[in-house]
């Protein structure tokens, strides 16, 4: 789960992160107000969950309230990679002397959490690492100990010659590992970090993404959700227990388990389809999840045919069966359904589906070759 | 043979009156394989379908009925700690069906087990299966048939629809191994591979991968360096769009590393012959063996 802006400078300042003062407006109105609070220039940031903010227009500097309120009323206007802007953060303009960048994440490889650091701050550190790799230093912490002292003043000392800096930016190092635990993190990144002229050391943007496994244990965090910058077909599947990407395509696509899902697009694509989406049931999937699925499935107006792929384990086919027996009755469904059923209980739930007037194929290529033609002929 | 797991195992299912932990459980007796024990805080005492004495911790199963292997069925809420329970109670081989653990937990259980000496299958993985000799987990036993063909899956039902194809033209497993779509994984591609490579009664190797991480590459670095024998590929996601979470944890594409093209071209490198859709394995082993 993303976090914006304004909830992860919340946090960090929690964990006794500097972090410049500011307020968010979802109005022009409220914008001049907290301008005038904030006194001198500000800057007017989109809240939304899109890299390249900048560069699309959605950060402008304002010298007065009624330029920051002009600034508001345009940002929160505007649509930044489809995403709809709701929420600008108003926050003094900085005077800075140098950006780095500070980062934490999980590394696959060492299995261990991985600070990260640059003083390239204040672009996207991908591209840091693309273009000047050199720039990028990295430590693979021990998470029985967390990030020793020494290791952050190393660290720092890698960004900063002056030692008082360097002693405030290990602090903070510290301070931002500590908080990447404690909220459950895969990502708690703060780009840039920054000097000002006075010499403070202060995070002016900060980025974290949440587990979404974590949610569970950690309900403050996941009460910040913004269900209005997500998709709507995508919070309905989170909410009933599914994975569901949009995609663009005709074929509608139902499936067991994360791998077979992909594989299944991946074959519709083979035999000259493009599937609509990718939507994975899970394990364990009781009856209602696949009326759930059907329904996501239906809601999408390009649609032309439903395959559902399962291939059962720890999903049992009477489960399936039943779910598709039953959503078809509460939907009145309209479209052609090629169901593949194979698996655990597998006789059980082609028999359900039998009685209930469907077919069921055993053959993956020979259905996904059906709901391909069925699309292409609707 | 077999890798990991056969006639000898003794296996403790930990969570074995849930739901999903009693239900594998007959299914995996019903396969054969030699379940002594069962763990259920607070249960202990019972017997369980009057073949497996539930006791309250790993460490008392243990201690009673010498089980050697465990395998985790319990809410993702708990998972790690079931794991560090078999580690402290001295199990070699540790497997975790439980989806959903967060990866941080893993930071922390995945170092304890090494000291420990201790091997984890998952979490968030099918298990595995030694078809005639043991299965350990929730891949289906009646699409697997013996034989002389290694299968290790990052996926779960993939590798049932791969197995599949084997089974139904021929070709039987020696193991087939599910090492779970989580991004902190106990068991990798190349540990797999590395015990395929030893066993004398596996001829060839499929290994199925998806887009996320960097796994697949280094694997098929090792393929080129240490294996002798055959090896087929698949990789799920070519049509994944980029940055996007693909239900596992671990399938999701981030800049230029991790995309199935990046990885279908680094199997080929390595000579490892890349499947185009599940339904070409049969063919393309057939060629090398």
């Amino acid at each position: 789960m993303n976090l914006h802006e304004y909830q992860a400078r919340d946090i960090l300042r929690r964990h006794g992160i500097p972090v410049p003062p500011g307020e968010v407006a979802t109005t022009a109105d409220e914008a001049h107000a907290i301008a005038v609070r904030l006194g001198g220039s500000v800057v007017v940031k989109a809240q939304v969950h899109a890299g390249g903010r900048g560069k699309a227009g959605g950060v402008k500097l304002a010298a007065n309230p009624a330029e920051a309120a002009a600034h508001a009323a345009q940002i929160l206007g505007m649509t930044i990679k489809g995403l709809p802007v709701r929420r600008v953060l108003v926050t003094p303009a900085a005077d800075i002397a140098s950006e780095s960048y500070v980062g934490v994440i999980v590394d696959r490889t060492s299995q261990r959490p991985v600070l990260i650091v640059s003083p390239a701050g204040g672009i996207d550190i991908e591209e840091v690492a693309a273009k000047t790799p050199e720039k990028i230093h990295r430590l693979a912490v021990d998470p029985r100990y967390g990030l020793l002292a020494h290791q952050a003043l190393g660290l720092a000392l890698r960004l900063y010659r002056d030692i008082a800096q360097a002693r405030a930016a290990a602090d903070i190092m510290q301070r931002l590992y500590a908080a990447f635990y404690e909220v459950g993190a895969s990502l708690a990144e703060i780009n840039p970090l920054v000097t000002t002229r006075a010499g403070a050391v202060v995070a002016l943007d900060a980025k974290i993404v949440v587990d979404d496994n974590e949610l569970d244990r950690h309900p403050e965090i996941a009460a910040l959700r913004d269900a209005s910058a997500e998709a709507p077909s995508e919070v309905a599947a989170r909410e009933a227990g599914l994975t569901f990407i949009k995609l663009e395509g005709t074929v509608g696509c139902c499936v067991n388990g994360a791998g077979l899902a992909m594989a299944t697009m991946d074959l519709v694509k083979y035999y000259g389809g493009e599937p609509a989406n990718f939507l994975d049931i899970g394990g364990s999937s009781n009856p209602q999840k696949v009326v759930s699925a059907l329904k996501i499935i239906t809601a999408d107006p390009s649609v032309r045919a439903i395959l559902f792929n399962i291939f059962g384990g720890i999903t049992r086919g009477d489960d399936v069966a039943n779910g598709i027996v039953q959503a078809t009755k509460a939907l009145s469904l309209k479209l052609p359904l090629v169901i593949r059923l194979t698996g655990t209980n597998e006789e059980l739930g082609v028999q359900i589906l039998t009685q209930a007037g469907f077919s069921a194929l055993t053959d993956m290529d020979e259905a996904v070759k059906q709901a391909v033609a069925k699309a292409q002929a609707a | 043979m077999s890798i990991f797991i056969d006639q000898q195992t003794r296996l403790v299912v930990q969570g074995i009156t849930g739901r999903d932990g009693s239900f594998h459980t007959r299914q995996m007796i019903g396969y054969g394989t030699k379940v002594v024990a069962g763990v259920t805080p607070g249960k202990g005492g019972q017997l369980f379908d009057g073949v497996a004495p539930v006791f309250d911790t790993v460490a008392d199963a243990v201690r009673e009925t010498d089980a050697n292997t465990s395998v985790i069925y319990v809410p993702a809420a708990v998972a790690a700690s079931a794991i560090f329970e078999a580690a402290d109670a001295g199990i070699p081989l540790i497997v975790c069906i439980t989806e959903g653990i967060p990866v941080l937990d893993m930071t922390r259980v995945l170092p304890y087990l090494h000291e420990r000496g201790a091997r984890l299958i998952g979490p968030n993985c099918p298990g595995l299966i030694s078809p005639g000799r043991s299965k350990v987990g929730i891949i289906p036993g009646n699409i697997c048939r013996p034989g002389r063909v290694g299968v290790v899956s990052r996926s779960g039902t993939l590798t049932y629809e791969i197995v599949h194809q084997l089974s139904t033209q021929g070709l039987g497993q020696s193991t087939c191994v599910g090492i779970g779509g989580d991004p902190l994984i106990g068991t990798n591609f190349i540990h797999c591979l590395s015990a395929f490579q030893a066993d004398p009664d596996t001829d060839a190797v499929v290994m199925i991968g998806e887009i996320g991480g960097t796994d697949e590459q280094h694997a098929a670095d090792f393929v080129r360096q240490a294996m002798t024998k055959p090896v087929v590929g698949f990789i799920a996601g070519q049509t994944a769009p980029p940055g996007r979470r693909m239900g596992h944890a671990g399938a999701i594409i981030s800049g230029s590393s991790g995309t199935a093209a990046e990885k279908m071209a680094a199997f080929a490198r390595a000579g490892i012959a890349v499947m185009k859709r599940p339904a070409d394995v049969v063919p393309l082993l057939k060629e090398r063996l």
